[in-house]
């Protein structure tokens, strides 16, 4: 009896919420490549939210320094793990650009306030000073790419946010969770949805307790318009989709800036 | 205690036309209907003028003449830009007077708020901005960043001409062209500001005026070769506008309501804690976006901190803005007393306990004594929804981490008091206050070097400083 091949192990595609990968409670899958992959519903975006919101202070809180730490730790995973994303067709400068991407939003943790917020020179007997503070839970419909979906979630956490990502690719995506589960990312710091995001995004457009909307992935415009639209009701700060984006530029540092308040502290001067 | 004898300031020095037009491509015209709004002195409900009211034809005749002069005016060297703003800035100084005394016409406000903190602030903020036009690539946004195009403005009537400086002067120095539209009850020094620009001799359509109420406003928002929309007012006014600009393109800054918290601990400063509470809620009556509306005091200095603010409250004099000693003008329109009478009135019926110093009040026009709620509690729409007036909620606390809670609990986040004399507390609770800006041992300061707006529903943008530069740059 000729010996069998051996049956290979299939993976299923979870979810990342809360540092955990749970299934849609939903109990709905999509097939990938012949994998299954869980599709995403309203309750799991709700979920994302509460996870993302929970972690927020803490992660804000964290020192610059450590925040950079733990992002240098993730492209350093990435590089361990770069294998993982050839089978999704991530070529090898792809993957190259990933990796250093991560690597040059490490380093912008404790430099972005220095560049961004400073003392200001008002005429009167003040100390005044304006410190960028991150707006808070992003919601992110990302670009397919592994490029495209690095270059939205590292610019958001960096900078002390925590996000919740509807990923169109779940495959690369849910592999990238992987890379961030053993990176010492804290749980909740971002949060990743497969499935369809055109039923997802305008639940979390509209969710109370988002503070930003990064449309960046959002491929028809009618869609981006309603969830733009949507997303007035608590005056979002909203990234508009960006349909031309080339990701291997140099990012600038708007993806940075436009998920930041700045606050500015008055205090007299006086013996 | 020492009564004060009139003091007014001598309405010679500003002369008000009977009637005004729309102030577009470097003339003053009629609108095209013809139609006319009456502006009032609040003070007296005297009409100061009647003012054309623009409509959609009027809106579109000032955009394309704003998109006209946008060709030359973004070309034009930084350092020509510059020189038009300095001489906008000189001559606001130069006319400062009689600007200060129009403005305490048209809006009520005592003459000493607007001789001494608006008309400075304007000349300051036109001199800032100014010395930015040629210097825009080290401002941070790369090496030539380029202007929007033609930036629609809409400004409320607390500030009129300060709002008007806050949107002109960026738009202008990044080499945008504007249609700016000044408040219903306010329109009067926006169009003495348009003959400012004719004084200059700044090239026709850069800066235009179109007057109206909110259709105006709205056609100027949904004008399809607008770029930016720039906006400041109530919260409610700015979704609307964020839904329409949603899908086209145009950027968008918002500068819109908020319902302060001035935290008092109990080591703070009483006599000065009681000043900044005073000026925190009742500079300008209260009509402040950032007006500290809530004070959060340590329960165990409340007694004696809401004995002295009464007492300093007994002293505030109400009435003539004209008067160089009135602390506290008139109210801007009927329509916002109503809402601050009707506001008032849900707060004592919701249970708060409700208390004003004795004052006279004039017979004529708009007027509300300054008032204190105490017993309020979080629930409260006092507490919650934005007066705009001269009303003071007062609710406690007890320990740092409860006021900073109480603190963030609204969906506004535009600006904090803090009042103690410990400098790591004024660190740490800054830190964790929800504001865009926060004064520590002082309230209501301003500067065009210092950025101002707010988190969550208070809006996005800054104004003012270096930040305020990226609103108009592409």
């Amino acid at each position: 009896m000729p010996k069998s091949a051996r049956l290979a192990v299939r993976k299923t595609y979870k979810l990342f919420i809360g540092g955990a990968f749970p299934r849609s409670e939903s109990g709905r899958t999509f097939v990938v490549n012949g994998d299954n992959a869980a599709l995403a519903s309203r309750k799991d975006a709700r979920d994302a939210v509460l996870a993302a919101r929970a972690a927020q202070p803490k992660w804000a809180g964290a020192t610059a320094y450590n925040r950079g730490q733990v992002l240098y730790r993730i492209a350093e995973m990435l590089e361990a793990r770069r294998r993982e994303f050839t089978p999704f067709g991530v070529k090898a400068d792809e993957m190259d650009a990933t990796i250093d991407r991560w690597v040059w939003y490490a380093g912008w943790s404790d430099k972005i306030a220095q560049v961004t917020g400073g003392a200001n020179p008002v005429a009167g007997p003040f100390f005044n000073i304006s410190s960028p503070e991150p707006t808070g839970v992003v919601a992110v419909v990302a670009p397919p790419s592994l490029l495209g979906l690095v270059s939205v979630i590292a610019p958001a956490v960096v900078t002390g946010n925590t996000v919740v990502v509807l990923a169109p690719e779940a495959q690369t995506a849910i592999t990238l969770a992987e890379v961030l589960a053993t990176s010492d990312v804290p749980g909740g710091v971002v949060n990743i949805l497969t499935g369809k995001y055109a039923e997802t995004a305008p639940w979390l457009a509209a969710h109370a307790d988002v503070n930003a909307l990064d449309l960046t992935g959002v491929e028809h415009a009618e869609l981006a318009a309603e969830l733009e639209r949507a997303a007035a009701g608590t005056l979002k700060r909203v990234i508009r989709p960006r349909p031309d984006a080339d990701f291997t530029a140099d990012p600038g540092l708007r993806p940075m800036t436009a998920l930041l308040e700045t606050k500015t502290v008055w205090h007299p001067k006086g013996e | 205690m020492f009564s004060y004898a009139p003091a007014p300031e001598s309405r010679s020095v500003v002369e008000i036309a009977s009637s005004y037009g729309l102030f577009i491509d470097g003339a003053f015209d009629p609108s095209k209907d013809g139609n006319v709004f009456k502006t009032v002195n609040p003070a007296t409900e005297e009409v100061l003028a009647e003012v054309a009211s623009a409509g959609s034809e009027d809106v579109d005749r000032a955009v394309d003449a704003a998109r006209r002069a946008f060709q030359s005016w973004s070309t034009l060297p930084g350092s020509e830009r510059a020189k038009y703003l300095f001489r906008i800035a000189r001559i606001i100084q130069e006319r400062s007077r009689e600007l200060a005394v129009l403005e305490s016409l048209d809006n009520g406000k005592p003459i000493k708020e607007s001789r001494d903190v608006d008309l400075p602030l304007v000349a300051a903020h036109f001199f800032y901005y100014a010395g930015w036009a040629d210097k825009l690539g080290y401002a941070g946004f790369g090496p030539d960043p380029k202007p929007l195009g033609v930036a629609g403005q809409i400004i409320p009537w607390n500030f009129p001409l300060l709002m008007l400086a806050w949107k002109i002067a960026p738009a202008l120095a990044t080499g945008n062209t504007v249609v700016l539209k000044p408040a219903e009850t306010t329109p009067l020094s926006a169009l003495f500001f348009a003959d400012i620009c004719r004084q200059a001799e700044l090239p026709p359509g850069v800066v235009n005026i179109v007057t109206g109420a909110g259709d105006t406003g709205a056609y100027l928002v949904q004008h399809p070769d607008v770029n930016k929309v720039a906006f400041t007012g109530s919260t409610e006014v700015g979704r609307e506008i964020a839904r329409s600009v949603a899908g086209t393109g145009k950027r968008l800054t918002l500068e819109l309501g908020g319902k302060a918290a001035n935290i008092v601990f109990d080591d703070a400063p009483i006599d000065q804690a009681v000043e900044g509470i005073v000026s925190g809620i009742f500079f300008n009556q209260g009509h402040v976006c950032c007006a500290g509306s809530r004070l959060l005091v340590q329960e165990s200095i409340a007694e004696e901190l809401l004995f002295s603010l009464k007492r300093r409250m007994s002293t505030l004099r109400v009435g003539d803005p004209l008067d160089k000693n009135t602390d506290i003008g008139a109210i801007n329109s009927a329509a916002q007393l109503a809402r601050i009478t009707e506001l008032s009135e849900i707060g004592a019926q919701e249970g708060a306990e409700r208390w004003s110093p004795e004052c006279q009040l004039p017979d004529r026009g708009f007027w509300f004594a300054p008032t204190i709620f105490t017993g309020v509690t979080q629930a409260h729409r006092i507490a919650r929804e934005e007066i705009f007036g001269p009303v003071l909620s007062v609710l406690t606390f007890r320990t740092p981490a409860e006021a900073v809670e109480k603190a963030n609990n609204t969906p506004y986040g535009l600006s904090a008091g803090i009042w103690t004399e410990k400098g790591s507390r004024i660190l740490a609770i800054a830190g964790k206050l929800r504001a865009g800006v926060v004064w520590a041992n002082t309230f209501n300061k301003f500067d065009p070097a210092s950025p101002f707006g707010g988190y969550k529903e208070s809006g996005y943008g800054r104004e003012g400083g270096r930040h305020g530069l990226e609103a108009y740059l592409a």
